[in-house]
Order: structure tokens, then sequence, then C-alpha cells
């Protein structure tokens, strides 16, 4: 692939990223910039200053400290959580895998079907399937990710038994190996299936309105005209190119690995991320929010370069010279 | 401008969202005429039954502590309308000068603030106002500010884009011939052919605007004085009112904020059909 796009892409991501370091440090630091404060009025020795000065980096100049934070961040080192005392990344760490689990199968599931069900919308425009589908689609938006859950939650979980309503394993009993596998798919269920009907109806409506424009496109006509079926024309001509955007939107789904299931996961009680972040907010733990938030964000700038890359090495229009 | 009201008023979608909304805005501006203050603040809640079923005298039952459902909901239309408008005035606000001048002027500057659009693209939207809500507050407005100030992004390209076509046209090179200046285009040339457009972008931010604050409220972002729908569900989930199955508590919020949440995106998407006929995805007599 053309050198010259890599490179300016990856310019781009650091640049982002770069700039998500400084806003951090920004907000932080200098806006609300004394964790001092709450000792004013309280003895307070001189070890003791000594040591609160050290743990949040508090020595030196204003640019002394942001060369030590981002230091610190490339080191994953994002501190201490003000609430629990405990390293941050440290209990990050131990959180993620819940999220993966959840995020990783939702969006697969999210972007299979919604690619299915908008490319068979497009493709019938105006038919009943392509009405009913959109206007679900509506529907579906209009509704807050967490009150979906809460009435999932009401409806298959406590109303009726089938599904558990929260955690992500049994707390009572001790299943391994297979079993393991089966509770926690079991206790996946109700979350995942918030998230998917939360958007669903974007990734539908996106690929709908890319199948529509590549009907228009002459080289269906030419394939019609050589005599070939109508669901051969959609299947080997117009999805594959319709499917160039949606490329990218995977990736981007993707993305959103780490700030995407807050609500959903603070709803069901389910121990990861987005359940940290929910609880970081209501013990006001900045130095977590922080962490999080730098996190999604480059998450999110990655999943971004890699959608550009994979859109540019497989639309051959992007690469050329000059863009 | 009248024909413009037959075409709306013949778009049945754009009719119904637009009874809806007036609806709760009717509500939100008379909350204190149908319902006093006092009955959405805790003190209220003393000597009634806690999450009590719907009565004659509390139509949607009470909540953890006793206040009435029915008077939080109405109070609670303020804070959502208000909250979803002003982001939305400030996103299309910053939406609009940054894409204006980047069309506008063109070269770095452009660069430049196309990269900062990127960037607030890119960012998931969520954290960040998380994160600048934990630091800068959450009083209505500074929670509308944070909204505006996360949302714009989408704006700016759709102006940029309506700036560069104007630009092109021979009518503004005749404007420059005589001599106009670049302020004198934009408000008499620019905005006249994009305003409209400015118009219905607006109202479909709005929907975002108003999800994002129940989204902030529900997870502890709010006034603690005033009710918000975002918030209710937030307690409705924290008293357990799922597992006792209040439902009076939990569905009322979310089906108003799903009402005008639709009602903002008929009245949205009919603008924009009478607007850009080229948008028309269904065919023009309904």
């Amino acid at each position: 692939m053309n050198a010259r796009y890599l490179g300016r892409r990856l310019f781009g991501a650091l640049g982002m990223l770069a700039f998500v370091l400084v806003f951090n440090f920004f907000l932080f630091r200098i806006i609300d910039s004394d964790p001092l404060a709450k000792y004013r009025g309280r003895v307070l020795t001189a070890e003791k200053r000594a040591e609160i000065i050290e743990k949040f980096g508090l020595e030196g100049s204003k640019w002394e400290q942001f060369v030590r934070y981002v230091r610190q961040t490339i080191r994953l080192d994002f501190g201490y959580s003000t609430d629990t005392g405990r390293r941050v990344w440290g209990v990050i760490l131990e959180l993620l895998p819940n999220t993966l689990w959840l995020v990783g199968l939702s969006t697969i599931i999210t972007v299979s079907l919604g690619l299915w069900l908008g490319a068979k919308a497009g493709w019938r425009r105006g038919s009943r399937f392509d009405k009913i589908s959109t206007g679900s689609s509506m529907l579906l938006y209009a509704m807050p990710e967490f009150w979906l859950g809460m009435l999932l939650l009401v409806f298959l979980g406590s109303r009726t038994g089938w599904f558990p309503t929260g955690g992500v394993r049994d707390v009572a009993g001790d299943p391994s190996g297979i079993n393991a596998l089966v509770d926690r798919l079991h206790h996946l269920f109700l979350p995942t299936l918030t998230l998917v009907l939360a958007y669903l109806g974007s990734y539908s409506l996106i690929m709908r309105s890319s199948v529509l424009e590549t009907v228009r496109e002459d080289y269906l006509t030419v394939a019609r005209a050589k005599g070939l079926r109508d669901h051969d024309v959609m299947r080997r001509h117009a999805v594959p190119n319709a499917l160039l955007p949606s490329v990218s939107l995977i990736a981007i789904g993707f993305g959103y690995v780490i700030g995407g299931a807050i609500t959903t996961e603070t709803v069901f009680s389910y121990p990861g991320l987005g359940l940290a972040t929910s609880d970081a907010i209501k013990n006001n733990d900045l130095a977590m929010l922080q962490a999080l938030f730098f996190l999604s964000s480059a998450a999110l700038i990655v999943a971004n370069l890699v959608a550009d890359l994979l859109y540019g090495y497989l639309d051959p229009r992007i690469r050329r010279p000059g863009r | 401008m009248a024909r413009f009201g037959r075409q709306f008023l013949a778009d049945r979608a754009g009719v119904v969202g637009l009874a809806i909304l007036l609806l709760f805005v009717i509500v939100a501006l008379t909350a204190p005429l149908l319902v006093p203050h006092f009955e959405v603040t805790p003190a209220a809640g003393r000597g009634n039954p806690d999450l009590a079923p719907p009565s004659a005298e509390f139509p949607l039952g009470t909540d953890e502590i006793g206040r009435s459902v029915l008077a939080q909901l109405i109070w609670g239309a303020r804070i959502s309308l208000f909250i979803g408008v002003v982001a939305t005035l400030v996103a299309v606000f910053i939406g609009s000068a940054v894409g204006v001048t980047a069309g506008f002027v063109g070269g770095r500057v452009e660069r430049i603030l196309m990269a900062i659009d990127d960037w607030f693209l890119v960012i998931p939207f969520l954290p960040l106002a998380i994160v600048l809500a934990a630091v800068l507050g959450s009083s209505a407005t500074t929670l509308a500010v944070v909204i505006g100030v996360t949302s714009w992004a989408g704006s700016s390209r759709l102006l940029r884009a309506q700036v560069l076509s104007v630009k092109e046209r021979l009518f503004v090179e005749r404007s420059r011939a005589l001599g106009a200046g670049g302020w004198h285009l934009v408000t008499r040339h620019v905005l006249p052919h994009t305003g409209p457009l400015i118009l219905a972008n607006a109202i479909l931010t709005v929907p975002g605007a108003i999800l994002a604050e129940s989204t902030l409220a529900f997870l502890g972002f709010g006034d603690p004085f005033q009710p918000s729908w975002g918030k209710m569900l937030e307690g409705a989930l924290a008293s357990g009112a799922i597992s006792l199955d209040a439902w009076w508590y939990y569905w009322p919020p979310g089906l108003c904020i799903v009402a005008v949440v639709l009602a903002f995106t008929l009245v949205g998407r009919a603008l924009e059909r009478i607007l850009d006929p080229r948008l028309t995805d269904q065919p023009m007599s309904r």
C-alpha cells in the first residue's frame, strides 16, 4: 500500500492521541488541580504533605508535571484510585476481560445481523420489509440503552427467572470447564441482547443507505444486461461494494470495547469497565475516570486508524497519490 | 413561507411529531401551574407510602421515598427539554461557526478546524461528557454546555459543504467583483441558502442531546434538586423497582423519552424532505 497514505494516517492518529493527553492534563491538573484542598484546616505533617505531592505528581512546574504525566501514561501508570487506593491499571486489567466478552460478542452479532437486515431493506426499498425494518430502527434508536436493558431485565430476568438479573457468574455454585462457559453465556445473554437491540438500527440503516447508493451505479445495469439473476446481482456485485463503508464500521464498533457498555453494565451489575466507570462517577474517583477516558479514546483512535487502512486497502480509489 | 406551511401539514409523520412536541412543550412550560415544585423535593415524600401503585391520590404511584411519580414526570419534562434545546443551540452555534469559517477561509485554518472536528468525531462521546461533567460540575446549564460541546462535530461538515458549494456560484463572484466583503457574503448569500438546512439539522440534533442528558442523569449527573427522566430511571433501578415490579416507576419516564425523541425526529425528517427533495426515499405523495 502507498507508504504516504499509511504515514499520513499514522501521524494523524498519533496527533489525536497527543491531544487526548493534553486535554486530560488540562482538565484534571489545571482546572481541578488541588488534591491538597481537602486537607485544608487539618494538621499536615511535612512528611504527609510530601507523600501526597509525590503520589499525585504535583512536584515541579506545570511543564515538568506534564512531561511526567506523559511518561507515566506510556508506562501505563495511571496512578491510584482515589476511592479504593488500588492501582488503577490493576483494576482495569482485572475487569477488562468481562467487558471484552460482552462488547466483542454483541458487536459481532450486531454487525452481522445489521448488515444483513440493512442490505435486504436497501435492496427492496419501499417494500414492507423495508418499512418495518426502518421503522423499528427509528423506534429502537429513540429508546435509551439503559431503559431497554431495564425492560429486558424485568421481562426476561426478574418476572420469568429465565436469566440471571446481574453479575457475570453464579456465585453460589462454582462451575468449571464447560459449565463455567455455559454459566458465563447465561449471564451474558441479557446485556448482550440489550446492546444488540440498541445498536442494530444504526448498522442496518447505514448498510441500507450504502446499498441504495450502490444500486444507482452503472455496473449493476451491466450485470443485469448480462442476464444475471436478481439475487446473484445483489450477492456478487452490489453487496461487496456496498460493504466497503461497513468494513470501517465494524472496526470502529470494536473500538468501543472500552467505553461502549457503561450504562448496560450498570443496569446488569456486570463487573466490567462500564460498571467501574459508573462507580467511579458515584465516588468521584477522578484518577479512574481519567484513565478510562484515555483508554477508551485510545481504543477508538486505533480502531479508526485500522478502519482507514482497511478501507484504503480494499478501495484503491482512495489511495491515489494526492489524497 | 405559506407554501412551506402547507407542505409541512401534508406530511403526516411531521404533523404527528409536531403535535407530540407541542404537548410536551406546553407541559414543560406550565409545570409550576400544574404541580407545585414542593412535590418533587424529598420532603414531599414524608408520610406517604413508598413505591405505592397508582391510586386516586397518586395517579402514577409513588417513588421509593413517597413522592408522586406524576409530579416528577411533569417537572422532568422541563429539564429534559431545557437541556436538550440549549445543548443543541450550543452545538449548532459552534458547528456553524466552525463550518462556515472553514468553508469560507479555507487553507490552513480550514485544515486545523477540520482536524479538531475529526478529533471530536473520533473520541467516544460518553466518556468525554463524563470527564467534563465530573470536573466542571452538573448544574443544568453546565450539562447543557458539556453536551453541546461534545456533539457539534457532525453539523460543521454539513455547513462547510454548503459554504463550499455556494462559494462556487456565479453570483458570489459577481458580488465580489462589486466589492462585497466576506461578512456581507456570509450574511446575505450563504446563510439564507443554508439557513433552512441548519434548522433541520438542529432539530435532528435535539434527540441526541435529550438521550445524552438522560444517560448522564442516569449515571448520577444532574442537579440533585431537579427531577429528570433519566434520574427517575436511576431511582427505579437503585430502589429495586425492577424486582418489585413497580411498573409505574420505570415505564412512564422511558416512554416520555421515547416520545419526545421520536417527535423531534419526525419533525426534523419532515423538514429535510421538504427542503431537499433529493433526500426523499419515499414517493412524495402521502
